[in-house]
């Protein structure tokens, strides 16, 4: 599955500093869910940080999800309103992560 | 009405702004959990920060405001909509860029790009005043001398007196910054932690030093965080955001971290701690410091020296210390009559005072 990613507000120190990365995830590598092969943003953040952060983790994630203080968006638009770690995605879709924790 | 509690759509179809009830919403407001699309967001978001400044009377017509602007989301944030609302509304209001050039490589210099491309995108006057230039030293001159320990007091220090001066040269009424919502219920956990009650009872003022030189106010004071960054994010404002590369700030970044964990249960945890600081009384019998000048530079201080001059004696000393934690400082040395509780509060120093009111 075609995806471009976007890290904003810091978190592109994280991976290179590399704001947008166009990658290929594949629901099939991850894991299956209720039979259908899917992708949901649970997994994908689970990619992510196997594949491309590259250093500190701790300041994109903490537990499963991403930590507090970071804003996700799923095709501009906000992942609260998408169910968050249950936000089922798509081909083509653009998944932009920015952290409010930096700077003022 | 499609909606479902807060039942967890796979993918719920688009949801409908519930504002317009016409086009897709765009974001969940902490504030009030409303699901509201990009319009509508940007409507209420420059709204509700225009009656902030109305009911608050925080400009008057006529008047030259400095915004303190550091190139970070907030300030660029606030320099757009104070000249859009500005506009508007006609504030009748002279706006200014005021910049700090702290003297960090590789972190400032780059920031101050921002600004001033800021200068020109919003088409206001830019003054940059610069730690060398007002004191003799840069910060990284500073740090290379005192080190990493103690650098975000001075830094803080000398910040917070460079803006003054700033405004001061820029002749201007007033002084607008950036401080969000979650600033400053973080500057109320904090200044609990450390027992800083003079602070405590000051921080979540809106407009703070009317009685001095340049009075400062936070016209984002209500505004959340995460709606500063969206709406950065949806109109594509140009900022920068890069960690100080000085900075570990350990202390505050641990309630930092609190509250932003308390917001992802509670959004509204951040406007109740705020509340919670507004509605504090202090008990009578609390000690507070008592404001003068300093009998040096003239800045308003509660001591015999202000807290800039003792810090920067030190480092023309070759006395680093001088000023910091509990040690004997110049103002114990040199005047007897300090008293002893308040001496020991204020010369207790605050981690990087960009938060400090």
């Amino acid at each position: 599955m075609q995806l471009t990613l976007e890290f904003g507000g810091g978190l592109e120190l994280l991976c290179n500093s590399v704001k947008i990365h166009n990658v290929n995830v594949e629901p099939q590598d991850i894991e299956l869910q209720g039979g259908t092969k899917k992708l949901i943003m649970k997994d994908l953040l689970t990619w992510i940080r196997g594949n491309l952060i590259k250093e500190r983790p701790e300041m994109f994630m903490k537990g499963d999800t991403v930590r507090p203080g970071v804003l996700v968006l799923v095709n501009d638009c906000d992942w609260e309103l998408s169910g968050q770690l249950n936000t089922t995605l798509e081909e083509k879709d653009v998944v932009v992560f920015i952290s409010t924790l930096h700077g003022g | 009405m499609e909606e479902e509690g807060d039942a967890k759509p796979k993918k719920a179809g688009p949801r409908q702004c519930c504002v317009c009830n016409q086009r897709r919403a765009a974001l969940k407001r902490p504030k009030t959990l409303e699901q509201i699309c990009r319009e509508c967001f940007y409507r209420v978001f420059e709204e509700e920060i225009h009656q902030v400044i109305v009911e608050n009377q925080l400009f008057k017509p006529g008047e030259r405001i400095a915004i303190g602007a550091s190139g970070g989301k907030d300030s660029t944030v606030l320099a757009y909509v104070l000249s859009e609302l500005n506009r508007r509304n006609n504030y009748g209001l002279d706006l200014f860029l005021l910049s700090v050039d702290e003297g960090i490589t590789g972190y400032r210099d780059d920031s101050l790009e921002t600004v001033k491309r800021n200068e020109i995108q919003y088409g206001l006057p830019l003054k940059v005043v610069s730690y060398k230039d007002l004191y003799g030293w840069t910060m990284d001159e500073m740090v290379k001398m005192i080190g990493l320990k103690n650098n975000c007091t001075f830094c803080g220090v000398f910040r917070r007196q460079a803006l003054d001066r700033g405004a001061a040269l820029l002749k201007v009424d007033k002084l607008a910054t950036g401080h969000n919502a979650d600033d400053i219920a973080e500057t109320v956990l904090l200044n609990i932690l450390r027992g800083d009650i003079a602070r405590l009872s000051r921080c979540t003022a809106i407009t703070t030093g009317e009685d001095g030189p340049i009075p400062r106010c936070k016209p984002f004071k209500y505004t959340y965080e995460k709606e500063i960054v969206m709406y950065a994010y949806f109109k594509r404002l140009d900022y920068f955001s890069t960690e100080c590369i000085y900075s570990p700030n350990a202390y505050r970044g641990f309630a930092r971290e609190f509250i932003k964990d308390l917001e992802r249960i509670r959004p509204r945890a951040i406007l109740d701690i705020i509340k919670s600081g507004e509605d504090f009384r202090i008990s009578t019998s609390t000690k507070m410091p008592e404001q003068g000048t300093c009998e040096r530079c003239g800045y308003i201080s509660s001591q015999k020296w202000c807290k800039a001059c003792v810090l920067l004696e030190g480092l023309n000393r070759g006395l680093p210390k001088l000023g910091i934690g509990r040690s004997r400082g110049l103002n114990q040395e040199n005047s007897k009559d300090v008293k002893k509780g308040n001496g020991a509060r204020s010369i207790e120093s605050k981690q990087c005072g960009s938060l400090d009111f």
